[in-house]
């Protein structure tokens, strides 16, 4: 499962990561985002300590999908040393954010 | 080698994927990206049989596919990327894997229909969207496009007054597809306007939306609409590329015969929106998935090695 991320832990588990986090800025009412759920937890199952996978839910995190520019959900967001480093709106394929995932792994 | 695949997780889908493996085919399906299909991104769905106090759209797609699993049809995650039709047994390419079987279900179903203006993939989420139930509440107090003249775009522009402070529907014909109940609720909101015969050249802004360059279709004069937000409600797309040169299509759509769920490759048939183009909605979808595996076990009988 990802992790549940929220106003209070976000930089703590995101911004001071020591490893790349992936953010998944979600909402219960959105139903693309329904559908990228699984696909998340499915991801954070099969990349291991490698990466930290986590889920925003912008109705209780709003300010940081705000700071972030958040404009359309589900987006994804990529950090490296606190820093966003990538981002993609809308349903994407498994085999694309393990592509995404893994050019962060080897740098 | 499976018996039986079937491409997509939509009604289409999940129905052939009940009925085969009631009847012990032990279908795989590959659910691509979108699990569950459109009917996810809906909400209330009032008009499915058997509901009366209506069901939420991804409960009934959950429903469906703990139905299917229920009698041991195995749904993956996986998106099928290519096929050949060229040979038997069949080969499906996935993103985790190349897959064979004796028979095909083809449910892709559907994508948004994108504009393919300059500006639109780099503004994609920045403002540009195509789900305002998704989107609307990053609009509060702000003004919006929305283009199209169709029943989705009506929905979507009323759906967005509940949090934009202007919504403004930019339909390139003369007049509105909608009908006439979705145009009349659209029309009677104050914060609703429209421009008929106008056509979006460009999608303007760098890091976020700041509007659209428009160009009236009569007089041919292009001018500039500013705006924090951009729904796009302009049809669909049947999921058919990866079967180009494959199967006979027209308009994209895969063509069948008459009464009939089968394609011109023995073997190959389709369910649901991916080869109908008139009716669309999840109850035929989940029709013509049960048609599809009837005939598709009846290929395989008939087949038998």
């Amino acid at each position: 499962m990802a992790l549940t991320l929220t106003a209070e832990n976000f930089e703590k588990e995101v911004l001071k990561a020591k490893k790349p986090v992936l953010v998944d800025f979600w909402a219960p009412w959105c139903g693309p985002c329904q559908m990228l759920g699984p696909i998340i937890d499915e991801l954070a199952e099969e990349m291991g300590d490698a990466v930290k996978i986590g889920k925003l839910n912008v109705d209780d995190g709003a300010a940081v999908a705000s700071e972030f520019g958040i404009m359309s959900i589900p987006t994804l967001i990529l950090f490296q040393d606190g820093a966003a480093v990538s981002q993609v709106s809308g349903l994407q394929t498994k085999a694309k954010l393990q592509d995404l995932l893994k050019k962060v792994i080897q740098a | 080698m499976r018996r039986l695949i079937i491409i997509g997780s939509g009604p289409a889908g999940y129905t052939a994927a009940i009925y085969a493996a009631r009847a012990g085919l032990k279908p795989l399906v590959l659910a691509g990206e979108r699990m569950g299909g459109w009917l996810t991104t809906t909400t209330e769905v009032e008009n499915f049989p058997g509901f009366p106090e209506g069901i939420q759209g991804p409960e009934l797609m959950e429903r469906m596919r703990k139905q299917a699993e229920k009698f041991g049809a195995e749904v993956r995650l996986a998106s099928a990327t290519a096929v050949d039709l060229s040979a038997r047994p069949f080969k499906v390419t996935t993103d985790e894997g190349a897959e064979e079987a004796e028979a095909l279900i083809i449910a892709t179903g559907s994508s948004s229909r994108r504009l393919g203006v300059p500006g639109e993939d780099k503004l994609w989420g920045k403002g540009v969207s195509v789900c305002a139930t998704c989107d609307a509440a990053f609009f509060r107090g702000k003004d919006v496009i929305v283009v199209g003249g169709g029943d989705a775009a009506m929905e979507e522009a009323t759906f967005l007054t509940n949090f934009a402070a202007r919504v403004t529907v930019l339909v390139r014909g003369e007049a509105l597809k909608a009908s006439k109940p979705m145009q009349d609720r659209a029309k009677a909101n104050p914060k609703i306007s429209f421009e008929m015969n106008t056509e979006v050249v460009e999608i303007l802004g760098e890091k976020r939306l700041e509007g659209a360059r428009v160009k009236d279709i009569k007089t041919g004069e292009v001018s500039e609409r500013r705006a924090d937000g951009l729904f796009l409600a302009i049809g669909h797309d049947p999921n058919t590329k990866m079967f180009e040169g494959q199967l006979e299509l027209t308009k994209g759509y895969v063509v069948i015969k008459p009464g009939s769920t089968a394609t011109g490759v023995a073997g190959v048939f389709t369910a649901g929106d991916v080869a109908d183009w008139k009716f669309r909605q999840a109850i035929t979808a989940a029709g013509t998935g049960c048609m599809a595996a009837l005939e598709a076990q009846r290929y395989l009988e008939e087949n038998e090695a």
